[in-house]
């Protein structure tokens, strides 16, 4: 059944005609926010109704909290997070020259929390990485994203738009072929959208809690019935890169609601 | 069928949560029309039911079944001798018929609540609310629901 | 792990006004199941009080129906200055609370 299913998915784009072809132009650009319903987006809008706040919020009590056998808290270094955090997180992955590639903000709070901190690492999708990056990146909120513009990430970023434009798993699609070249279409009722990485960490009705980008674009490889890349992988943070550089201009809004 | 778009997109993140329980199916042991009608009889006894007074604000068609938000209002003026002592939330299909009762008094001045609910399959929602005569007031809402709930299937 | 309750600041005496909770939970129903068919069982919050200067204005039951992270909205008339307190209780001995003050006049 699922197979019959899968194909019928596949049919669908293959005879299709796409509406557009190729990349989206950077003024018809738009946030999974403009393809939600009303509800959703109420949800996402109201500081006191959007449960990805409950995140922020434990998130800022890990910000002032001390950790690791240097016992410094995140504060101790970067003080108000409102000024230090602003701009950061719309910026990355960002270029790193100690491990010589670019790197996501989870790996770059992990890298603080080694070499900084002298702590362990935290799992990816655990509660606390999750507050903690929710935390920084709420303090971008509103600006545009301009992650991709270093020249050192150049070629990652090329790299992610390889893997973007390539078809993969069982149904053989590619990322755009379902973000680039149909979106606004709908598949079985829920409409697609340009795939936008605006919201991230964003709390996901489906998964009823706060979720990575990472999680997000392994949930799509799985969809196409791909082997998903593993989280921190050279080849998921070149994606993530791609989709920033692609959202060029696009404001953040962590911590978004997505259905 | 409710998972359709699930059956082929899989889009469920449960597999992929490092250090998550991978939680599969729900085989959705549905309440059943008795149960219901046992669920509703608890809290209203022998006393008739009547259909008014009561708005119920669900979308009709929801994104995700996870997560639906829902208002109940109740006409009253809630004075000492006249008001809402208590609201009462039901659905048809979840594997248990209740979803909540919300108690009132004249100090809440205004007879609404809101929250947000799970609902596993299009189904209806009944809304039941007892004033301080004791008498019951219903209203009932149908929900289509795109995506079913609480199933997170692995491939 | 956080709760976020929203009450205005401040208000007219005799003020209908509106309180709105959030809190922090999974809401597990008890009627999933594991890959290897084990339930997973019930973790939910089953109770929620809201007292405002020690008297309860609002009190609920909560069910699985209820959404992971609870979401909660009442009325309630704004009658003195003080402080509302909010508990959640719930299964395995959960119990989590929080509190708001308002100036009235
Ligand atoms: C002992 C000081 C120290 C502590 C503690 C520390 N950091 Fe850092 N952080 C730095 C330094 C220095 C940098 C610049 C990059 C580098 O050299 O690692 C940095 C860079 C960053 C950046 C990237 C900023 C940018 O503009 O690209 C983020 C985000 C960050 N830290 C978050 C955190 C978080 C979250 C914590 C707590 C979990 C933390 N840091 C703890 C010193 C610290
Ligand atoms: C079969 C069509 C399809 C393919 C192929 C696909 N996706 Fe998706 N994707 C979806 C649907 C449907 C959603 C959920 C609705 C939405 O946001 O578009 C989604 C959601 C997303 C989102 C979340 C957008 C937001 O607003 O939060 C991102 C990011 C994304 N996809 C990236 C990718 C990437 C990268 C690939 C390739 C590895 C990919 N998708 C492949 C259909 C697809």
């Amino acid at each position: 059944m699922t197979i019959w299913r899968a194909i019928a998915a596949a049919a669908l784009f293959a005879t299709a005609p796409a509406l557009l072809a190729g990349e989206i132009p950077p003024d018809a650009r738009r946030s999974g926010y403009s393809f939600m319903g009303p509800e959703t987006r109420t949800m996402q809008d109201d500081d006191t109704s959007n449960p990805g706040m409950l995140f922020v919020l434990d998130g800022e009590q890990l910000w002032g909290k001390q950790s690791g056998s240097a016992e410094k808290a995140c504060a101790d270094c970067h003080g108000d997070a409102r000024n230090s955090m602003k701009g950061v997180a719309a910026r990355y992955p960002a270029f790193d020259k100690a491990v010589g590639r670019p790197v996501t903000l989870d790996q770059r709070i992990n890298l603080c929390r080694a070499n900084h901190q002298q702590a362990a690492p935290l799992p990816y999708e655990s509660r606390d990485l999750l507050a903690l990056s929710a935390f920084v990146a709420h303090q971008s909120r509103g600006v545009a994203i301009t992650a991709g513009d270093d020249p050192q990430v150049k070629s990652f970023v090329d790299q992610g738009r390889d893997l973007f434009m390539q078809r993969k798993g069982q149904l053989n699609l590619a990322c755009t072929n379902c973000h680039d070249d149909n979106f606004d279409r709908r598949l079985a009722g829920a409409p697609i959208t340009q795939g936008q990485p605006t919201g991230y960490p964003l709390y996901r009705l489906e998964w009823q809690t706060l979720g990575s980008l990472e999680r997000r674009l392994r949930s799509c490889m799985s969809g196409v019935r791909a082997q998903a890349y593993d989280y921190g992988s050279p080849e998921l943070v070149a994606l993530e890169l791609y989709l920033m550089s692609r959202a060029r201009g696009l404001a953040m809004e962590t911590p978004a609601v997505r259905p | 069928m409710p998972t359709t778009r699930r059956q082929f997109l899989n889009l469920a993140g449960g597999v992929t949560v490092v250090g998550a329980i991978p939680i599969v199916t729900l085989r959705p042991l549905r309440a059943t029309p008795a149960m219901l009608n046992t669920a509703v009889r608890n809290v209203v006894g022998e006393a008739q039911i009547r259909t008014g007074k009561v708005k119920l604000d669900i979308p009709p068609l929801v994104e995700n079944g996870n997560t639906v938000p829902m208002t109940v209002t109740v006409a009253s003026p809630m004075t000492a001798d006249d008001h809402v002592k208590s609201i009462h939330v039901f659905n048809e299909k979840n594997p248990q018929p209740n979803i909540g009762n919300f108690y009132l008094n004249p100090a809440s001045g205004r007879a609404q609540i809101s929250t947000r609910i799970r609902l596993a399959d299009t189904q209806k929602v009944i809304a039941i609310a007892r004033l301080s005569d004791d008498t019951f007031w219903q209203v009932a809402a149908d929900v289509v629901v795109t995506l079913a709930a609480c199933t997170e299937e692995m491939n | 792990m956080a709760a976020l309750v929203n009450v205005p600041a401040r208000a007219k005496r005799g003020d209908v006004i509106e309180i709105r909770t959030l809190t922090s939970h999974i809401m597990e129903t008890g009627f999933r199941h594991t890959a290897d068919g084990k339930l997973v069982p019930r973790d939910i919050i089953t109770g929620f009080t809201c007292r405002y200067n020690g008297a309860e204005i609002f009190r609920a039951d909560l069910f699985p129906a209820i959404a992971a992270n609870p979401y909660l909205s009442f009325f309630t008339i704004a009658k003195e200055s003080g402080k509302f307190e909010f508990e959640w209780i719930g299964d395995n001995g959960y119990s989590s609370t929080a509190s708001a003050s308002i100036t009235v006049e």
